[in-house]
């Protein structure tokens, strides 16, 4: 059996044959469906809940965890960026205030301070150069040959000589190369003023950059504010070209913001603007990259829930259908034996009316007895009334009908007094005519053709004669429903083994459908519904062959006819035979 | 060989002096009454073999009647009839007269003679 066949409902397939104001009690599909929603509603309505508040407040944590750490990272490096510039600039701003216009304009003495520039504050000092005021690069050390050239029209320049201090973008110059240049203006007594200008290269920063730890296919660089970076990046372009990201808006703290890029991912972006400096540091993580985890962690989470629920659906399922399944079978158990007493008692009112009847007419049939006997008995005895052949036939004509109709009568009586259980000595043939000649009338109305086989070598046997009649009352009287006028009907009794016999009602009629045949015995289950047929007659039938330890089976096609087939055990008395059958049958 | 005598019992007139006139044509020697009282006066002057009682008679049952009369006469036999025969007279006729000796009207009068002579003999 599949676990299916045990959690599905097996409720509804019977037909509802009693209606009433009670009805909705006994729909159990609709009880089963009540159990398992409520059930099931109270079980997952938590666990749902729960899991998506879990699962939103641990996204939250994550992601606000990776919102903390870009900002932490980005903050680091911005101060690490600012002591940089700010430390050269300083450094720049003391030799011009430490050394005159004159001095720095010797070669000697420039190239001795790029020197011990270098030496003390490591990387990043490529060249320095003295520029009058005039824009002349007056002096200069360094890898180029830039002595001489006129800055006058640079941007840089221009920039310097109205605030002092200056740090350039990133740009190629003279020297095609990326750099950037720190400038310090000397303001002299006289109104005069110089330059002092540094050329630094990008790879300090580079290391810096390419250096952090960032995770999530993270990148790290620098752009000015329009964009351009300023250092190589990973993955968003290379020294100088335009970023094709959003360059976000200026803000005095570290930011960290998500954006969807280009190639439509989702990046979370820590930026800082550096003070005093055209520069932007970027932090760039994809988000994806990041939430890789936590996505391994959600398919568990998805899947830890999944299990949860198809195991406590299983447990409801399989609990709603055994649990309704039980109502039913009790339901149906009680409402049977209501009607198997509803039953018996119908049947002991028929016993006691029949029984009442055949005492009305006995008596008077006995008194037609003895007086047709007595003139039966005057034409042969008495010489007076001798000879009349005539009037001695009237007479024995009245006895045969009173012989007939007495016959009836105890038939009637032997019906009604056996509904009571007792266990006697059965002829089955005998018992069998009994039955049929109650429907001996209807069946030579019909007309139905019956056929009666007992073979003579069943011995008599003990059972409850009450039941074994309304066993076979049932059975014909199923017969004579589905047969038509002109039908058949075989009953057929055989002895099978020594400890049971075996009785075959075989009819012609409509026959039973394949998937009714094995629900025929359920209670409440008819074809014949709102025909008057309760659903009930093969239930008790299938009852009282039980009370009696026999069993009942059933055959059918469709169209062509049903047997049923009662096998009775054979409970065999020796030498003792009720005095009271022999009354009946000589009497 | 010695008459048979027996007493009829039964309500009905009419079935009971009949079939006494029945038993007497086949050489019986049948009273009949038609109430309890009249049996047991009747017990008082004459002597029966055997009592064929109506297990219906009004005011008190044949059985009953089959006591009363086996008290004033231990050795009298019985045999019973009804038209009705419910389970309880049918237990209580069997125990009083025996198996076999409870017989549902109508009665074939050659039975009944046949059954007569039976318990008799018992």
């Amino acid at each position: 059996m599949h676990l299916w066949d045990k959690l599905k409902p097996p409720f509804g397939e019977t037909k509802e044959v009693a209606p009433g104001t009670s009805r909705h009690l006994f729909n159990y599909r609709r009880i089963w469906k009540s159990v398992v929603l409520l059930t099931g509603g109270v079980s997952m309505i938590p666990l749902v809940f729960i899991t998506l508040v879990n699962y939103g407040a641990m996204q939250h944590s994550i992601e606000s965890e990776f919102f903390l750490r870009t900002t932490r990272i980005a903050s680091n490096t911005r101060r690490a960026i600012s002591f940089f510039l700010t430390e050269r600039k300083a450094a720049l701003d003391f030799i011009v205030h430490d050394n005159s216009f004159e001095t720095l304009s010797k070669k000697e003495r420039l190239s001795g301070i790029l020197k011990s520039l270098k030496r003390s504050f490591g990387g990043g000092f490529v060249d320095l150069g003295v520029i009058d005021s005039s824009g002349f690069q007056r002096n200069y050390v360094g890898p180029y040959s830039l002595e001489g050239k006129d800055y006058s029209g640079q941007k840089w320049f221009k920039q310097v000589i109205e605030s002092g201090v200056h740090i350039s973008d990133v740009f190629l110059g003279f020297r095609k190369a990326p750099h950037l240049i720190i400038a310090v203006k000397r303001l002299m007594p006289d109104g005069t003023f110089y330059v002092l200008r540094a050329a630094l290269g990008i790879a300090p920063f580079e290391n810096l950059l390419t250096k952090l730890e960032l995770g999530g296919m993270g990148d790290a660089f620098m752009i000015n504010h329009e964009g351009i970076l300023q250092t190589p990046s990973r993955y968003h372009g290379n020294v100088l070209e335009k970023l094709k990201l959003y360059v976000p808006e200026y803000s005095p703290k570290t930011e960290v913001l998500e954006e969807r890029s280009p190639d439509g991912q989702n990046v979370l972006i820590g930026y800082r603007y550096i003070d005093e400096s055209p520069f932007i540091l970027m932090i760039v993580k994809k988000k994806d990259e990041l939430m890789r985890p936590w996505y391994s962690m959600r398919l568990k989470l998805i899947g830890f829930l999944l299990i949860s629920v198809s195991i406590i659906m299983t447990v409801i399922l399989g609990t709603a259908t055994y649990m309704v399944k039980k109502i039913q079978i009790a339901d149906e158990k009680r409402v049977l034996t209501l009607h198997n007493i509803e039953y018996s008692q119908k049947m002991a009112t028929i016993g006691r009316l029949a029984a009442s009847v055949a005492h009305e007419i006995n008596n008077p049939l006995a008194i037609i007895n003895e007086k047709a006997g007595l003139i039966q008995d005057l034409f042969i005895l008495k010489k007076k009334y001798a000879n009349d052949k005539k009037l001695l036939g009237l007479a024995n004509s009245i006895l045969n009908s009173v012989e007939r109709a007495g016959t009836i009568t105890k038939r009637l009586l032997s019906f009604s007094r056996h509904l009571d259980a007792r266990i006697e000595t059965i002829n089955l043939k005998q018992t069998i005519q009994e039955v049929l000649s109650f429907m001996g009338k209807e069946a030579e109305l019909r007309p139905i053709e019956i056929t009666l086989e007992v073979p003579e070598d069943i011995p008599p046997f003990e059972s409850d004669r009450g039941k074994l009649q309304q066993i076979f009352l049932n059975i014909i009287n199923n017969a004579f429903a589905s047969v038509n006028d002109g039908g058949h009907l075989d009953i057929k009794a055989q002895q099978e083994g020594k400890n049971s016999i075996s009785i075959t009602f075989t009819d012609d009629g409509c026959g039973i459908p394949k998937e009714d045949i094995n629900r025929v015995f359920e209670p409440f289950f008819s074809t014949k519904t709102g025909q008057g047929g309760t659903g009930l007659g093969l239930s008790i039938t299938y009852n009282l062959v039980q009370e009696i330890k026999g069993k009942i089976s059933v055959q059918s096609e469709l169209g062509k006819g049903t047997s049923f087939i009662v096998q009775i055990p054979l409970n065999i008395k020796n030498g003792e035979k009720s005095e009271k059958d022999a009354s009946f049958i000589s009497g | 060989m010695k008459k048979m005598r027996v007493l009829l019992v039964d309500d009905e007139e009419e079935l009971v002096s009949t079939m006494a006139e029945r038993l007497a044509l086949r050489g019986i020697d049948a009273d009949w009454v038609t109430s309890c009282e009249n049996a047991l006066e009747k017990l008082e002057t004459r002597k029966y073999d055997l009592a064929v009682l109506d297990v219906k008679i009004p005011r008190i049952s044949g059985i009953e009647l089959g006591k009363r009369l086996k008290e004033k006469d231990p050795e009298m036999k019985f045999i019973f009839m009804t038209g009705h025969g419910s389970d309880d007279d049918f237990k209580a006729g069997s125990a009083e007269a025996g198996p076999g000796y409870y017989l549902v009207k109508p009665v074939d009068i050659e039975y009944l003679i046949r059954k007569m002579n039976e318990v008799i003999k018992k």
